[in-house]
C-alpha cells in the first residue's frame, strides 16, 4: 500500500498547483483552498499526535492560535518580516507545545483528551484578555507577513503557492520522521508500549518530542492562517476548532499524513459546499461526518482498499 | 562457581489483602537456567514483572550483575541486559517480523532520536536481526507481517527481539505455551543452545521442557518459594510432590 500513501498526495499537490489556471482562480476559490491548505497543514501535525504517538489531543487549536498571536505580538511592534516572524512563531508554539505536553503526556487515554482540552481552554481565555491586541474582538493585521521587505505574500496567487510549497514541506517532513528511527520508536509505543518500554524505549521523551514537532507545525499553520484573513481572533483557539482538527484526522484516516491531508480537504470542501446549499447545513454536516465516521473504519485513506 | 547474575532478596508484593510474592529470595548464575514452576496463580507471572520492572515489589530488592535495579524503570533494566518475553504473545503486529527485531537492535545501539534518514534501510540494524532471526530459525519470515505468523512463529519472534537486545539474562514466562509439539521441540532446542551465553529464568508448565532445559528448579507456591534445588532434588521433595508435581511425575 506504500505507492497510495505518496501517489494520493502528489495527486492532491499538483490538482492545487493546477486549481488556480482551471477556473478557480477567482478570489474566493483561493480564499477557500488556502484555507484548505492550512488547516491540511494543521491536521498533518495533529496526525503526528494522534497515528504516530496514538495520543489524542483535544488542544491542537492552541498550537496555531499560539503562532497566530505570535504574528499578532510582533506585529503590534512593528515587525513583519517572515525571517523573524516564522521562527519566532514556531519557536513559541513548538515551547508551548513542549511545556504543555510535558505534563499532558504524564497521563493518556481519556485523561491526556482532558488536560489537552484545558491548556487549549487556558490558551482561549488568555488570548481573551489580551486588551492590547484585541481581546475578545481580536485583532487585525496592519499588513500581511513581508518577505524581505516586499509585500508579496498579499499577492493572492503568491499566497496560494507558499501555502502550497509549505504544506508540501509538512507533509514530506512528517512523512520522512514516520520512517525514521525516531518514528519507528514512536509507531511501536504507540502500537505495543509495552513491548517498546520491554526492549528499552522510555516511551515518554518520544512522545514529547513528537508532541512539540507537531506543535511547531501547528505554530507555522496558524502564521498562515492569520496572513490568510489579515485578522486574529481567539476564535481561532476553541475547543469546537481543535475537535474540527482531529474530526479531519479521524475522517482522513490516522495511517499517516495523507490521511490527514485528505480529510482536512474533504472537511474544508464539503463544509463549503453545504453552507452554500442551506443556512442549516450544519444540520446535514453533523450526520454525514457520522457516517463518514461509521462505515470508514480507516477514513478515507482506507476506502480503496475495499474495492 | 559462575558470577552471580540475578540475586532477589526478600520480595514482597501484595494486591490489598491478596500476598502474591512472600518474602522470594532466590539467585541465578551466569550460564545458568533456572526454572520456576507451580500451579497457576502461584505468583510466576507477578515476580517476573518485579524483576523486569513492570510492577514494584512492596518490599525487597532486586539485584542484577551486582547492581540494585529494583528502583529502574523496565526500560533501563533492559538497556542494562534484562530482557523478556511474555506469557502473551508481545510483538508489534502492524510491524514485520524484521522490524520488530530491528526496534530492539536500535533499542542499544546508537541514538534513536534520528528524524530523517529512512530506518528501514539501516543496513547494520537489519543485519543484526536478521541474525537473531536466524538463530531462532525464522529468517524465511523475516518480510512477513508479524501479524500473520503462526502462534509458534510469533513465540520464535518474541525471543529473537529478546536475543536481538544482546542480554545478559533471559527472563521467559512460558515460551512454550500454546505451542505444537514440534514447534515446542525446536524451541526447547534452541533454549538449550542458549544456554552458555545467557542465564535464563524460565516459567514453563511442560515437565519434560523443564526437566529437559533446567539446571536448578524454584518451586512456587502461593507466593513462596517451598523448595529449590537440582532436578533430581526436586524429584524427590516430598513437599513438592505434595504441592504441585503430583502424580504423574511420581
Amino acid at each position: 500500500m506504500r505507492w497510495r500513501e505518496t501517489a494520493v498526495p502528489l495527486a492532491i499537490f499538483l490538482a492545487l498547483a493546477a486549481a488556480p489556471f482551471l477556473g478557480f482562480g477567482q478570489g474566493h476559490s483561493l480564499t477557500l483552498l488556502a484555507r484548505a491548505m492550512i488547516f491540511g497543514m494543521a491536521a498533518i501535525s495533529l496526525s503526528l499526535i494522534v497515528g504516530g504517538a496514538g495520543l489524542i489531543s483535544l488542544g491542537h487549536a492552541a498550537m496555531l492560535g499560539v503562532g497566530a498571536y505570535a504574528v499578532v505580538v510582533l506585529d503590534h511592534a512593528r515587525i513583519t518580516e517572515a525571517w523573524m516572524v516564522i521562527p519566532i512563531a514556531i519557536a513559541a508554539s513548538a515551547a508551548f507545545a513542549a511545556v504543555t505536553g510535558a505534563i499532558a503526556i504524564r497521563t493518556s487515554g481519556v485523561h491526556f483528551i482532558m488536560i489537552t482540552l484545558a491548556f487549549g481552554q487556558m490558551a482561549f481565555f488568555a488570548t481573551s484578555s489580551l486588551a492590547i491586541y484585541g481581546g475578545d474582538d481580536g485583532y487585525t493585521l496592519y499588513s500581511r507577513t513581508e518577505l524581505f521587505g516586499s509585500r508579496a505574500l498579499e499577492g493572492r496567487l503568491f499566497f496560494h503557492f507558499t501555502c502550497l510549497a509549505l504544506l508540501i514541506l509538512c507533509w514530506g517532513l512528517v512523512q520522512a520522521l514516520l520512517l525514521s528511527r525516531f518514528g519507528r520508536v514512536l509507531r511501536a509505543i504507540s502500537e505495543n508500549e509495552t513491548r517498546a518500554r520491554a526492549v528499552g524505549f522510555e516511551p515518554y521523551r518520544y512522545r514529547l518530542v513528537a508532541y512539540a514537532i507537531a506543535g511547531a507545525i501547528g505554530g507555522l499553520a496558524g502564521v498562515l492562517l492569520a496572513n490568510g484573513t489579515e485578522f486574529v481572533a481567539p476564535a481561532y483557539l476553541t475547543w469546537q476548532r481543535s475537535g474540527d482538527l482531529l474530526f479531519m484526522v479521524i475522517l482522513g484516516g490516522t495511517a499517516g499524513p495523507h490521511g490527514a491531508l485528505m480529510g482536512a480537504l474533504a472537511f474544508i470542501l464539503i463544509e463549503e459546499w453545504l453552507a452554500h446549499l442551506t443556512e442549516h447545513w450544519r444540520l446535514i454536516f453533523g450526520p454525514l461526518l457520522i457516517l463518514c465516521v461509521y462505515f470508514l473504519r480507516g477514513g478515507i485513506a482506507g476506502l480503496p482498499r475495499r474495492g | 562457581m559462575a558470577e552471580l547474575l540475578l540475586e532477589l532478596r526478600n520480595l514482597r508484593k501484595s494486591f490489598g489483602g491478596l500476598v502474591v510474592t512472600d518474602d522470594v529470595s532466590l539467585d541465578l548464575r551466569q550460564g545458568e537456567i533456572h526454572a520456576l514452576i507451580g500451579p497457576n496463580g502461584a505468583g510466576k507471572t507477578t515476580l517476573i514483572h518485579q524483576i523486569s520492572g513492570t510492577l514494584a515489589p512492596d518490599s525487597g530488592h532486586v539485584i542484577f550483575a551486582g547492581e540494585e535495579v529494583t528502583r529502574l524503570s523496565m526500560a533501563r533494566r533492559a538497556r542494562r541486559g534484562l530482557a523478556r518475553s511474555f506469557q502473551i504473545t508481545s510483538i508489534v503486529a502492524g510491524f514485520s517480523a524484521i522490524e520488530n527485531v530491528a526496534l530492539a537492535v536500535q533499542a542499544r545501539s546508537g541514538s534513536s532520536f534520528r528524524f530523517f534518514r529512512p530506518v528501514g534501510t539501516e543496513a547494520s540494524l537489519n543485519g543484526q536481526a536478521m541474525e537473531a532471526l536466524a538463530e531462532v530459525g525464522l529468517e524465511h519470515r523475516a518480510a512477513a507481517p508479524a501479524a500473520v505468523l503462526s502462534h509458534g512463529e510469533k513465540r520464535q519472534l518474541e525471543l529473537a527481539i529478546a536475543l536481538a537486545m544482546q542480554p545478559r539474562l533471559l527472563l521467559l514466562d512460558e515460551p512454550l505455551v500454546g505451542t505444537g509439539a514440534e514447534e515446542a521441540e525446536r524451541l526447547i532446542r534452541i533454549l538449550g543452545g542458549l544456554r552458555a551465553r545467557y542465564g535464563i529464568l524460565l516459567i514453563e508448565h511442560d515437565m519434560p521442557a523443564v526437566f529437559a532445559l533446567a539446571d536448578r528448579i524454584s518451586v512456587l507456591a502461593q507466593g513462596r518459594v517451598i523448595a529449590t534445588g537440582t532436578k533430581d532434588e526436586i524429584r524427590a521433595n516430598p513437599i513438592v510432590r505434595d504441592a504441585y508435581l503430583g502424580e504423574e511425575e511420581a
